[in-house]
């Protein structure tokens, strides 16, 4: 996804010359293309990330669209103020793609885990925050971020994810995409937990659960109207993220669910990370599984929701 | 030390205040009156240099205020923006009625300034150490379409407290950026206290020559030393510039000079306002 992300902003920055990169201090020889073919528009600025935000802010300010990348963690938690004040406040068009969203660098442990980075962000104004489930969907998003007007952050989780997303469902900044029907219950997800949330549908269709699956790359602004249409018909809801429970999708679609105030009422589960900090290493498949996000677990919170 | 050398001998600013400047701070008085509340001594740290910067260097057009050649100024103090409204009113990038509409509900002036809201201003500000990075974006993007616009940036000496201003320091002088000058209006009084004792900037010149900017310092209340001071085009070496301001916190009025209690002031009365008018009638 990674690899997918940076390419296309190559491939924009030849088409449109309004595309700058900046990055920290990234893996030596990243966007060696890019630096060669288009020294001027290429920057890697060292670690200073309150500095590459303020930076960016005013090349966007002055029409630029400037690509901000580094370790997700660093780009959220480091320079918030910068992304609320010089990014969002101004209302530019900053984008900012955070490398290693959720759980991608458990061995490296807490301090390099992003797993609150959308929560912050959502409690910005006018920010767009895009969490795509693979490579392709990431494709399919980053030429929609050269029109799109305001702040962006992009979530690029591990790479060499299975594919998953699919062209037959048409992807467009602030949609939630329906990936499969079901009358039973609806397993909303974001970013790379859509393959958990169609591994679990599909298992529950065998012991007779027809669930739904309703992707959600783009958590805010959120598809409130899709969101609350896929939830009126079915009785059991899950949310699936690769997030901590407080404040990112379970968080935004509780908080619909309570307005909305169904009749019958909904039963509802939050699946994600807890309020802790993690406090194991391994990889993120152990610690996906440690914090209940796999399809087994979206398994059981269905089954038992749903009867 | 050779910075503490410097300082000292321009500890204190002899310059006296001509009819402008003193006109100038009656305008911010009337503000502080009108609203009951503003940072009156940080404005009048900054009145000569935003002066001098609207007067005789900047290229704009009041009229178009986002001309694309014109020259960026942003006051990254924006707590200062008491000495910044005035002369943007006076040049004509909006009604002067504004003014006195200062942190009202119903007007465009806050106590910090906002781009979008007043025509003139770049970039909202208040926050501090911020507005150096922009700048750079604003330099950077200059160089890139070839436009000959400068960039200045005025910050404040608590201000330099932040680390990211020393972060936009090294990134200015590594893209030689000879586009860009910023300007510190270094009164010597944080909030607190004074800044040798709040944290101790010195040696303040020597720190931003070793960060690889073209360093000058001035009496920054001395209009024609200003003048000379801020270089007429960009360094040929191609170093960013950083002109040292000394300057007094609530220079023009002598009991606000000696008091730190006028950095923000609240509940201002009438008869504050007008011992800080009699104040003002004295070069």
């Amino acid at each position: 996804m990674r690899a997918a992300c940076l390419q296309m902003v190559y491939e924009l920055a030849k088409k449109d010359p309004r595309v700058f990169f900046i990055g920290s201090d990234l893996g030596t020889g990243t966007l060696d293309a890019f630096k060669r073919e288009m020294p001027e528009r290429f920057f890697m600025e060292g670690v200073s990330e309150a500095n590459l935000i303020g930076l960016a802010a005013g090349l966007a300010l002055d029409g630029k669209i400037p690509y901000v990348n580094t370790i997700a963690t660093f780009l959220t938690r480091r320079c918030f103020e910068q992304i609320v004040l010089d990014a969002c406040l101004h209302n530019v068009n900053v984008r900012l793609l955070g490398i290693g969203g959720g759980l991608a660098y458990a061995p490296l442990g807490p301090t390099h885990l992003a797993v609150e980075d959308m929560a912050i962000l959502r409690a910005i104004p006018n920010m767009t925050i895009v969490a795509p489930a693979d490579a392709d969907e990431m494709r399919r998003l980053m030429p929609l971020t050269l029109e799109h007007q305001g702040p962006i952050y992009v979530r690029i989780a591990k790479g060499n994810d299975p594919i998953v997303s699919r062209t037959d469902v048409p992807f467009a900044i602030g949609r939630a995409l329906p990936m499969r029907a079901g009358s039973d219950a609806l397993i909303v997800t974001t970013g790379i937990t859509l393959k958990n949330g169609l591994d679990a549908a599909a298992s529950l269709e065998s012991s007779g659960i027809r669930a739904g699956v309703l992707h959600v790359p783009t958590l805010k602004p959120l598809d409130r109207d899709a969101i609350l249409d896929a939830i009126a018909p079915v009785r059991a809801v899950v949310t699936v993220e690769e997030h901590t429970i407080c404040g990112g999708l379970g968080t935004a679609v509780a908080e619909l669910l309570a307005e909305a105030a169904f009749a019958p009422s909904k039963r509802f589960r939050r699946l994600g990370i807890p309020d802790v900090f993690p406090d194991e290493y391994g990889s993120q498949a152990s610690l996906m599984e440690r914090y209940s996000i796999t399809a087994a677990a979206v398994v059981a919170a269905v089954t038992q929701l749903a009867h | 030390m050779p910075g503490s050398r410097t300082v000292n001998s321009h500890a204190r600013s002899t310059a006296p205040l001509d009819e402008r400047s003193r006109e100038l701070r009656r305008v911010i008085v009337r503000m502080v009156q009108a609203a009951g509340r503003g940072h009156l001594a940080s404005a009048f740290s900054v009145v000569e240099i935003l002066r001098v910067l609207y007067d005789d260097v900047l290229r704009y057009d009041p009229k178009n205020p986002r001309w694309p050649l014109r020259d960026r100024c942003l006051l990254s103090k924006g707590h200062g923006c008491l000495g910044l409204y005035p002369i943007l009113a006076e040049k004509g990038f909006f009604d002067p009625a504004e003014l006195w509409k200062f942190s009202k509900r119903d007007g465009i002036l806050g106590g910090h300034p906002e781009y979008g809201k007043v025509p003139g201003v770049e970039a909202s500000t208040g926050s501090l150490g911020h507005g150096l990075s922009i700048g750079i974006g604003f330099a950077l993007s200059a160089r890139h379409d070839r436009t000959g616009a400068r960039v200045f940036v005025v910050i404040g000496d608590g201000e330099s407290d932040e680390g990211s201003v020393w972060e936009a320091a090294m990134c200015a002088s590594k893209h030689c950026l000879g586009n860009l000058i910023a300007l510190t209006d270094y009164n010597k009084q944080q909030s607190y206290g004074s800044t040798s004792e709040v944290l101790d900037l010195e040696p303040l010149a020597d720190k931003w020559r070793s960060f690889g900017f073209a360093v000058t310092e001035v009496d920054g209340h001395d209009v024609a030393a200003l003048r000379a001071a801020i270089p007429a085009a960009p360094d040929p070496a191609g170093r960013p510039t950083m002109v040292i301001c000394h300057t007094v916190k609530g220079r023009g009025v002598d009991f606000v000079e000696r008091d730190l209690m006028w950095h923000h002031k609240n509940k201002i009365s009438e008869d504050e306002v007008r011992a800080l008018l009699a104040g003002l009638d004295t070069p």
